[in-house]
């Protein structure tokens, strides 16, 4: 037999707003829930190596879903009269679809990018459920800075486009490997939902009013950037930590816009400390 | 820097079959100092000093010269590493036909990077 990793994946059907949908989701470890968001455009496979490393898996149960259109979780029945448009209630909606699906009890949550945006929000709303948010690279509020139109028209292609827009996004000391297997996903993403996502990142999901009235004491709110994150920089960060009072930021040197994925070895010298304290002495 | 791009370009096939559909030339803007540089199959034909305003390609990208200068540099500081992160800091721009350049966006930004490597 081959030695398998420790993830297990596995499908599941929910409700998200009515319609079901069809989830893929990944799994490993016991002991506290940590339900772990992609980014805009990408899917679950950016958490694998959380997924396979123990002094994670030993303390926390790691689980990583797919949102409906990525990776392998499929589209809503109908999907193709639909243009797809990741709004702030449809990503929260689904999130709690997929913990009460689950049956998790005070779980941590982790989003990185979009979903380290969405976990602020989460923060606010749903203090009272959530055992703390980790947001990484999840400022509040971002300035969009290029076309959207450019990431779905026919001719140009989808995949490469997008992963040539985020390859910005890799800080030039990760590793080529993970860099490109980082890329990889954005070039395996579904026509348009790059571009859809973004609309909450750039958007719909702005917070900056509303992340002053997260109470730290209830839940919780770690913020971890990249130096070379374009797009939530190390300033936009600071300034959502100065917004949300009580909260803990750190920059990651040498470290882009997908700690998970581009540089596994050196982010978990970031998230280890941060779960440690998370799951107490 | 520039003097040696096309030999260094063209001694890459992996980035040379990546951009073995191009076939343009296109504007670098360095400080003061402009080049139109020509591309057929991906390979660099020409690098020359732009010689007349008549003289130009579909589309330009220009920088100050010490904007290059960090972004060539093995391990350029944040903002300077990608042609898409100096776009947002206000430190490059984009000019003309985009389309050519968005269809073919890592092989441009790799070709532009490609003085960061070391000398083999």
């Amino acid at each position: 037999m081959p030695e398998f990793e420790p993830i297990v994946g596995r499908y599941f059907t929910m409700d998200v707003q009515g319609a079901p949908c069809r989830i893929y989701v990944e799994e490993a470890g016991s002991g506290i829930p940590l339900v772990c968001l992609h980014t805009a455009g990408s899917d679950a496979r950016q958490y694998r190596h959380l997924l396979c490393d123990p002094a994670i898996t030993d303390h926390y149960r790691v689980i990583a879903f797919d949102l409906p259109w990525h990776g392998k979780s499929v589209p809503p029945q109908g999907f193709r009269q639909i243009e797809y448009k990741l709004t702030t209630d449809l990503y929260k909606e689904t999130i709690m679809a997929f913990c009460r699906a689950y049956d998790l009890a005070n779980p941590v949550v982790m989003g990185c990018s979009m979903g380290g945006r969405v976990v602020l929000h989460l923060a606010l709303e749903q203090a009272g459920y959530f055992k703390a948010v980790i947001a990484l690279e999840g400022s509040d509020k971002l300035e969009p800075y290029y076309d959207l139109d450019w990431l779905n028209r026919p001719d140009v292609h989808g995949g490469e486009v997008c992963a040539a827009f985020v390859s910005a996004q890799v800080a030039p000391q990760s590793p080529d490997e993970c860099r490109w297997e980082t890329l990889w996903h954005y070039m395996q993403g579904g026509p348009g939902v790059f571009k859809g996502d973004l609309y909450f990142y750039w958007h719909d999901g702005d917070f900056d009013d509303r992340s002053p009235l997260i109470d730290t004491d209830k839940c919780p709110v770690y913020l971890l950037s990249g130096e070379y994150d374009s797009s939530c920089t190390p300033e936009r960060t600071e300034a959502t930590a100065a917004r949300i009072k009580g909260s803990k930021a750190t920059v990651m040197e040498g470290m882009g816009h997908f700690p998970m994925s581009e540089n596994p070895v050196l982010f978990r010298t970031y998230i280890l400390p941060v779960l440690e304290e998370i799951r107490g002495p | 820097m520039l003097e040696d791009l096309q030999a260094r370009v063209n001694a890459d096939p992996e980035l040379v079959r990546r951009g073995q559909w191009v076939n343009l030339s296109f504007v670098l803007g360095v400080g003061e100092a402009e080049y139109v540089i020509a591309i057929a199959d991906g390979r660099i034909e020409n690098v020359e000093a732009r010689r007349l305003p008549t003289h130009g390609g579909l589309f330009a990208i220009r920088a100050a010269r010490e904007t290059w200068e960090e972004h060539w540099k093995p391990i350029p500081k944040r903002d300077y590493h990608d042609i898409w992160s100096m776009l947002p800091k206000g430190l490059a721009t984009l000019d003309g036909d985009l389309l050519p350049l968005m269809q073919n966006l890592q092989y441009f930004k790799d070709v532009l990077a490609i003085p960061r490597r070391k000398e083999d």
